[in-house]
């Protein structure tokens, strides 16, 4: 509101030299460990490759789905730390990269895949969806979509902190209004690919609603962390305060709660229907000790994040912030784990949940990757859209 | 009157010093500055300001406390409830689940959580802290008021706030720029006039309405309109089995038989397959020798027994030695011997190598067949008054 008192003073600093090498410490880490999970035990590598991959394409287009729904909702108070958004969401560019592994041992871990679905009459009549081929034409048209609109979101808003051009940010809102229900459907068809098509048999439509869910959260808890350290050491100027952080950390809850209103309506409306043709699914995340699992995933993503992020006084501490931001980071990694591996359990016959070596390497490699793909997207662009028309009004946002 | 309106004037006390301001920035700053002093002082701004609280140093509001208290509360006792109706009261088994159903109570208990969570947020501001239902305030019908509701942002600071002094007040906003600094007054008489909750008046009010609307609802449903909702004439003024009734001097609807009879068609007749001389001795053709019978007896006697038995029941059989001749019916024992409950067995169970005719024959039929066959022997042995 006011213009004397919220006009950012921006000067871009280079990060410190650490940041780099602690993400490259635990890429490589990761990478090491990884091939000797792989070496120990493949299969287990393999279905962690799902994870890895579901992972970080999940927090790459939700981080730009975030942009464009700032653009097209009108928000401001985001506006000020978009960049951040933006960085985070240039792991869609690397996600090919991440796809090859799945790619290369698609028939290990897909029963759509495996000899047995030839004799199988349910997979029969769903092989002209679940097929090697059409499977593989839709990952490249999906990743190819979240590339394109990635470069052209971006090169609008980059272009934008030269020329101050507003028609940019005009361009940028029609933009978004094609990208979110494409984004929507692309993401529901990924999330099935690579997920719910792991039990062939199994069906569920708000699945794709649920991953979108959890991967949203993860993606604001990176962004959280970058924002409020980046912002407290000073490299976003001055003018982001407290009340961004809450939002980040409203956004973060209401995120949460919708997550567990589609996991538990799913699951409610399964468990009551009792329909064979649905409850395996379920039953094998209840069996053999997964049961255990579940009721952790309902404490860790649900019950402990309401509680903690209710409160405004959690939502505007940074370290708080910080701290259920990594929280929330491991309780989506939780939430893979735990609709991928109860799927290797079965294939390789091992009772009961169990945990390797492949998982840690997965999570290094993660937070090794984004580390290292922040560090190298700050160097030569500006942190904050110093071109942009909402910024005063971002910067002036409070509650 | 205008003694009493003197006297008012006279009492009437200093509520608040006020002023106007024409930028929302401006009125953070004012804001900002008041707190740095006052307490008990107030913003009034056209439209939500966002980060207002925070200028006027305001902790975070208790109101979430209520919301979360009540509305768990309320979802312990919902628990409680469902519990006791599906695991004591009348437990029931619902689509295989188990009696402590808990995945299907979280909808419920979702929902009665956000209920009550949100209207008694919404009570609790009406009543503590807009002070429901007092309904009058000093700074109503000001020109304060009608400003600061339209296009100026205005600061309001109370006389009740302990470092409060006129002149000082008044030099503040007049250092901070405001507009329009004004006195605001107010009559305590009237202000208590004004209702409260703890009035008894009001209470005995509210009860009143209370009575009224109930009633009301009441008498207008079920006595006025009374027209009872299209039912698919599932009720009716009929009396229906296992019901009270109250014609009956033992008030059931469901009456039991005469002692000693069978109602018609109800007869037992499997029981004497095998005992031909009790069926003779407890049935008897329940048929008039009518016209229409005799008819009903001739068809069928002459489409079924003709073959075997001859048209006229000589024994003389057309099947010409494919099957045994059977004997004649008109033989001393069938004429004088049997009655007809005796050939109806026959009939009904066939006898030695005469096959039943049960299942062709329904009983009406074969009590028919029995008068025919009567006739046939009385044909043969006419007596006096037949031949007239
Ligand atoms: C298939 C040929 C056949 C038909 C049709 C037939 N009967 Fe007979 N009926 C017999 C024979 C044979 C006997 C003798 C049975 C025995 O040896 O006791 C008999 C016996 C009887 C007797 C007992 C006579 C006696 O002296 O014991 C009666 C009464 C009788 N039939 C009535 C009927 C009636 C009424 C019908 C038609 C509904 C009928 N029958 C149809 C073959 C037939």
């Amino acid at each position: 509101m006011s213009t004397a008192s919220h006009t950012m003073v921006y000067e871009k600093k280079a990060l410190p030299a650490k940041v780099a090498t602690t993400g490259w410490a635990l890429l490589i880490l990761g990478l090491l460990l990884g091939v000797a999970a792989f070496m120990m035990d493949a299969l287990r590598m393999q279905f962690v490759s799902i994870i890895l991959f579901t992972f970080l394409a999940g927090i790459g287009i939700t981080a730009l789905f975030m942009v464009s729904i700032e653009y097209l909702a009108g928000a401001v108070w985001s506006t000020p730390i978009r960049r951040v958004f933006e960085m985070m969401s240039s792991i869609v560019l690397f996600l090919p990269l991440f796809a090859l592994p799945v790619v290369l041992s698609m028939g290990n871990v897909f029963e759509w895949m495996s000899p047995k679905a030839a004799t199988d009459q349910v997979l029969i009549n769903k092989a002209p969806y679940l097929n090697q081929p059409f499977f593989l034409v839709r990952l490249a048209v999906i990743l190819g979509i979240w590339i394109l609109f990635y470069v052209l979101f971006t090169k609008n808003s980059r272009k934008q902190d030269e020329t101050r051009d507003q028609s940019l940010t005009a361009r940028n809102i029609k933009l978004s209004a094609i990208f979110i229900p494409v984004m929507g459907l692309s993401i529901t068809a990924l999330s099935i690919d690579f997920l719910m098509s792991l039990e062939p048999h199994w069906f569920s439509t708000i699945f794709g609603v649920n991953f979108f869910m959890g991967s949203l959260v993860a993606a604001l808890s990176f962004i959280t962390i970058a924002v409020i350290l980046l912002n407290e050491n000073g490299y976003l100027g001055k003018g982001i305060v407290r009340d961004h952080y809450y939002s980040l950390g409203f956004a973060m809850f209401a995120g949460c709660v919708f997550w567990t209103y589609t996991a538990f309506s799913q699951g409610m409306l399964i468990w009551y229907a009792n329909m064979p043709e649905e409850t395996p699914w379920y039953l094998h995340r209840w069996e053999d000790g997964w049961n255990v699992i579940t009721i952790s995933l309902l404490v860790v993503h649900f019950i402990v994040p309401l509680f903690a992020l209710i409160q405004r006084k959690n939502k505007t501490n940074p370290a708080r912030m910080i701290f259920m931001s990594c929280w929330l980071i491991f309780a989506h990694m939780f939430d893979l784990y735990w609709i991928v591996m109860p799927v290797h359990s079965h294939v390789a016959k091992i009772h009961g949940p169990s945990i390797g070596l492949a998982e840690l390497a997965a999570a290094l490699i993660a937070i090794g990757f984004i580390v290292v793909l922040f560090q190298q997207q700050t160097k030569n662009k500006n942190l904050v859209p110093v071109g942009d028309p909402k910024l005063q009004r971002g910067l002036a946002f409070r509650l | 009157m205008s003694k009493s309106q003197k006297m008012n004037k006279n009492e009437e006390q200093l509520f608040a010093v006020t002023g106007q301001f024409e930028t929302p920035d401006d009125i953070m700053h004012a804001a900002e500055k008041a707190a740095c002093r006052y307490r008990k002082f107030d913003v009034h701004t056209p439209y939500p300001v966002h980060g207002m609280d925070g200028a006027m140093g305001l902790g975070e509001s208790p109101i979430g406390w209520v919301t979360i208290l009540v509305g768990s509360t309320c979802m312990l006792l919902m628990l409680g409830f469902i519990s006791w109706i599906s695991l004591i009261d009348y437990p029931i088994v619902w689509a295989g689940k188990p009696y402590f159903n808990l995945p299907g109570y979280i909808p419920i208990l979702f929902e009665i959580t956000i209920l009550t969570g949100a209207v008694t947020t919404v009570l609790v501001l009406f009543l503590i802290v807009s002070g429901f239902p007092r309904n009058n305030h000093p700074l109503h019908d000001t020109p304060y008021m009608q400003r600061v509701s339209d296009d100026r942002f205005g600061l309001c600071i109370e006389a009740a706030d302990e470092n409060f002094n006129e002149a000082e007040a008044r030099a503040l906003l007049e250092e901070m720029g405001a507009k329009d600094i004004a006195p605001i007054y107010f009559n305590p008489v009237e202000a208590d006039a004004g209702l409260r909750l703890s009035n008894p008046i009001f209470m005995v009010f509210l009860a009143g309405v209370v009575v009224v609307v109930s009633g009301a609802s009441y008498f207008a449903l079920n006595r006025m309109l009374e027209l009872p909702p299209f039912n698919w004439m599932n009720v009716q003024d009929k009396t229906v089995p296992q019901t009270l009734h109250t014609v009956f001097a033992d008030g059931r609807s469901m009456q039991k038989p005469v002692e000693g009879t069978v109602p018609r068609g109800y007869l037992p007749e499997d029981n004497y397959k095998e005992d031909p001389d009790a069926m003779a001795k407890y049935f008897a053709n329940p048929l008039p020798a009518s016209q229409e019978v005799f008819e009903l007896g001739r068809e069928k006697y002459e489409s079924r027994c003709s073959a075997c038995h001859g048209f006229y029941g000589e024994g003389d059989s057309r099947l010409q030695g494919q099957y045994p001749a059977p004997p004649t019916l008109h033989s001393k024992k069938v004429v004088d011997e049997w009655n007809d409950a005796r050939i109806y067995h026959v009939i009904t169970y066939g006898q030695n190598i005469m096959p039943a005719y049960a299942k062709q024959l329904t009983k009406d039929e074969r009590w028919a067949v029995v008068h025919y066959i009567r006739a046939l022997q009385r044909s043969l042995n006419p007596k006096e008054s037949d031949l007239q």
